[in-house]
């Protein structure tokens, strides 16, 4: 078997670089083509619940989120654990609502205003003392049409 | 993140003070009363029930099979579109009541049980008729069967049942 016998040292062949553009483009173009931009930052930690029935809501451009639950670890120093609403950027109670859903409906255009849906992103583990108050204050304001966000349960 | 997956609800518009006593109007037997008090225990029509079995119960409820006088009553409607004309609709309303301190897990999984309830009895009706799904009917036999099966759930005014845990 002397044919698989290597005699002598043997150079190492150099890297071909050509290929490395193609990897590096192929990369940068699956990242730019899977990244969706967060639209806000998650100052409350929300895992929400599941639910089988849960049905897709269609036009995304027509929600307005109200987000609910503890404040992330970050955030826990200054604002503690209690459960607290984020309103778009920032840490906001049930009195801002108002204001809120006022803005949220200004942006939309006057036909759609009215098929506004609210939804409610509440972490599983807050009580249901809040997401009322929340509820509360949304019947207040009109704001009626409403959708609580829940995940598919993993099959 | 992109998560846009929801139970849809209307809520009712606030009371106005002179409106408030109106909505007693609703006969006893169409009624029925789904509790989840504070350690989220569920109560369906005043008895102690598991989650499990909470959706059968709303069913038998809403449809009355046997026409029993203790569960909803029905009402012949004409409805449009609809191929023999009239449909006896259940009068049936749910009504949910939860405390301050329910958990919105517990509160979401009863959501969706009454959800899963009208969904059957859609579901059901769809193959009777059409012989398919809810799902994958026409939008005009959807709405057929909407005003035939109609999604009553009431989200009662909070109230305070029980202690409240901290």
């Amino acid at each position: 078997m002397s044919r698989f016998k290597k005699g002598g040292k043997r150079e190492m062949p150099g890297i071909t670089s050509s290929s490395l553009s193609d990897i590096v483009f192929m990369l940068l173009f699956f990242f730019m083509v899977t990244t969706q931009m967060r639209e806000t930052e998650n100052k409350v930690k929300v895992v929400t619940p599941e639910a089988s029935e849960v049905v897709k809501l269609d036009r995304k451009d027509l929600n307005c989120y109200i987000n609910i639950g503890s404040p992330t670890l970050m955030y826990q120093a200054q604002y503690g654990n209690e459960p607290r609403i984020q309103l778009n950027d920032s840490f906001r109670t049930t009195d801002d609502i108002r204001d809120f859903i006022a803005a949220e409906r200004d942006s939309k255009s006057e036909k759609d205003r009215s098929l506004m849906t609210v939804s409610i992103r509440a972490d599983q583990d807050v009580r249901m003392g809040i997401v009322t108050d929340v509820k509360q204050e949304l019947r207040r304001c009109s704001a009626l049409k409403i959708s609580y966000t829940a995940r598919k349960p993993a099959k | 993140m992109g998560s846009n997956f929801g139970l849809s609800r209307q809520l009712p518009p606030m009371p106005t003070p002179d409106q408030e006593k109106q909505d007693q109007q609703i006969n006893r037997r169409n009624l029925i009363q789904v509790r989840i008090n504070s350690s989220d225990k569920i109560y369906a029509g005043g008895d102690a029930i598991d989650i499990s079995m909470l959706k059968d119960k709303v069913k038998d409820f809403l449809t009355n099979p046997t026409n029993d006088p203790n569960l909803s009553e029905k009402e012949v409607k004409e409805i449009e579109g609809y191929s023999k004309g009239t449909y006896a609709v259940s009068k049936g309303v749910i009504s949910l009541q939860n405390d301050r301190g329910t958990s919105y897990r517990a509160y979401i999984a009863v959501q969706n049980e009454l959800v899963k309830a009208v969904n059957e009895i859609r579901d059901d009706f769809s193959m009777r008729e059409y012989g398919k799904k809810y799902l994958q009917l026409e939008e005009d036999q959807q709405k057929v069967v909407k005003a035939c099966i109609p999604q009553l759930i009431s989200e009662a005014e909070p109230k305070d049942v029980g202690a409240r845990r901290k």
